[in-house]
């Protein structure tokens, strides 16, 4: 009987499982690939970010961020701005969910992190989903003034927002006859399915509410987290997605316009603790609010996809964008 | 009650009975009626995919341990299956095979896989070479040898490998939902719909059903041993050994 000497087998195993998951990992990177590397975003230029002056005699602020692509992006484009300007930056840009990062930010953990108002107003000021202002202005007064008493200040609001909405294929829009929103579905959404994450299904802020709201029945709901995968493989027509995903940069999916505004808004507002505030002074706040101009909902998309598709590090992600925009040299 | 005193573990169970007002509001979750239809889809994937992966697995394994050879695709090649973790593979097949049963399943069967053939391979090498010898000596052809000599006697050790992929098949087809299936795993993965009490009770049944299928397998391993090998075990000192250390040899290698 021939038998492989064990550790020979085992070194085998370990090098080929290496090899297995390498490739496993490789093959879905690329299938989800859309090729947005080359496209060019159309960023406003703007101005250079000047040295404020005894900037670095001020204490450091700490940035912080939650746990996902655009967080990442969004706390670096905040503190290498900051950097610019002089100030000394400290970063915390993997908080975890915004429960923990508005923990955080209320102890002073950390000086500042960026912050959707809708999820401010559900989850820390007790708003219902139905309740949040569907006026984007509106909402933001709300956030303000709930971050006041906390003695935080929420800067204003970015001009993207990252919301819900309803995207579809190409493929499928043309057999649909080009529906722009989710009305254009009525009537034959009882042959289509649509996706979301396993909870959607049962949630008032989700398909429940959708339906509710358009008066709509879709066929069947599919379970999934892999949206745009479900829609390229044909397993439902229709997807929740989020505004500023990456994949919608490639130019591959419709998103349909939520026409009776059933989706709260979801604007960014840079979140500062008064005290960290009052060392930034006016100067520093304007360097936030300049910053973030040119972030509209293309733009971030974009930047996602940078670092979802293409896979580069959000660092350098946010230190293009600055480049690009034109406020560092 | 005595279900209140017993805490969240007495809201789970009666999560499991009573029907209730879902965390988010306006739909129904819970009660016997979706608890037993969550576990029957549970079952019927988990005993799809732990079938499919023994009529592939088994006679492999068995086939390898009769030849005698390539030890090394029976214990540690197969187990590559096991080192990529299953959500892995779902979404990875969500190009191939889309999202929902079938998908679920070929993750789960991957899973399945790699103790049966070890197993297999495992319990016919295990066979006493004397007794091969024995029947070759009266004259039993090479497919008798393996059918009517070789297979019963490593039956048991078969049946434990069969039991540890039924065992981690039921334990994660929680992750089906990702993919469209709903199983127990359903309420563990939407507490914002079923709340904690529905995230435990989906829990308490996944473990009720994992150790009812065990038990039943010990059962199962028990009926298939041959006599023979019960009356040696018994002879042996250290008298009889529980059924589940029938299996030891495959610890060693797997």
């Amino acid at each position: 009987v021939r038998r492989t000497h064990p550790l020979l087998a085992l070194l085998a195993v370990l090098c080929l499982g290496f090899v297995f998951a390498a490739c496993g990992g490789d093959d879905e990177k690329s299938s989800s690939s859309s090729g947005s590397g080359g496209s060019s975003s159309e960023q406003a230029p703007g101005q250079e970010i000047q040295k404020v002056s005894g900037a670095d005699s001020k204490p450091a602020i700490t940035v912080g961020s939650k746990n996902f692509t655009e967080q990442f992006v969004l706390g670096e484009i905040y503190a290498q701005a900051l950097e610019a300007a002089g100030y000394k930056v400290k970063k915390q840009l993997n908080l975890g969910s915004e429960l923990i990062a508005h923990k955080a930010l209320q102890t002073g953990k950390v000086d500042a992190y960026p912050e959707y108002t809708g999820t401010a107003l559900t989850s820390f000021f007790g708003v219902k989903t139905a309740d949040v202002p569907k006026d984007p202005e509106k909402a933001y007064e709300d956030t303000k003034a709930g971050f006041a008493k906390e003695n935080i200040t929420a800067l204003p609001p970015t001009p993207f927002e990252n919301t819900y909405r309803l995207g579809i294929t190409k493929a499928t829009a043309k057999k649909l006859g080009d529906p722009k929103t989710i009305s254009d579905l009525k009537g034959k959404e009882k042959d289509l399915s649509i996706t979301g994450f396993p909870e959607c299904k049962q949630r008032q802020d989700c398909l429940l509410g959708v339906q509710d709201a358009y008066g709509l029945k879709f066929g069947k709901f599919v379970s999934s987290e892999q949206k745009y995968q479900v829609l390229d493989s044909g397993d439902a027509d229709v997807a929740f997605i989020f505004t500023t995903d990456g994949d919608l940069a490639g130019g591959k999916y419709v998103v349909l316009d939520d026409d009776k505004h059933f989706f709260p808004p979801y604007n960014v507002t840079f979140n500062v603790r008064n005290e960290a505030l009052k060392n930034l002074g006016p100067e520093g706040q304007k360097v936030i609010e300049d910053v973030q101009k040119p972030l509209t909902e293309k733009v971030m998309q974009e930047l996602n996809a940078r670092v979802d598709i293409d896979k580069k590090k959000p660092a350098d992600v946010a230190a293009s964008y600055l480049q690009q925009a034109g406020f560092v040299k | 009650m005595i279900l209140a005193t017993l805490g969240p573990f007495g809201d789970a169970i009666d999560f499991i009975f009573h029907q209730r007002e879902s965390q988010a509001g306006t739909v129904q979750v819970g009660g016997l009626g979706e608890i037993w239809e969550l576990t029957w889809t549970h079952l019927k994937l988990s005993l799809a995919a732990t079938l499919i992966a023994t009529l592939i697995a088994a006679p492999l394994g068995i086939w390898l341990g009769h030849i005698g050879r390539f030890q090394f695709v029976a214990t540690s090649f197969s187990n590559i299956g096991r080192a990529v973790p299953a959500l892995g593979l779902i979404v990875f097949f969500i190009a191939f095979l889309g999202v929902g049963f079938t998908n679920v399943c070929v993750a789960l069967v991957l899973l399945a896989i790699p103790p049966i053939i070890t197993n297999s391979y495992v319990g016919i090498r295990g066979v006493d070479p004397e007794t091969v010898d024995a029947a070759r000596g009266n004259g039993l052809t090479d497919r008798q040898v393996a059918l009517k000599v070789e297979l019963p006697m490593a039956l048991p050790t078969i049946m434990g490998g069969i039991r540890i992929s039924l065992v981690s098949v039921i334990a994660t087809a929680t992750i089906a939902p990702l993919a469209n299936v709903d199983t127990l795993g359903r309420p563990i993965i939407s507490p914002n719909v079923y709340g904690s009490a529905g995230q435990l009770a989906a829990c308490l049944v996944v473990a009720i059903v994992t150790l009812g299928a065990d038990a039943l397998f010990v059962l199962l391993q028990k009926a298939v041993t041959p006599e023979g090998l019960k009356l040696a075990e018994r002879g042996r000192p250290g008298g009889r050994r529980l059924a589940f250390l029938s299996s030891k040899r495959s610890m060693q290698t797997s």
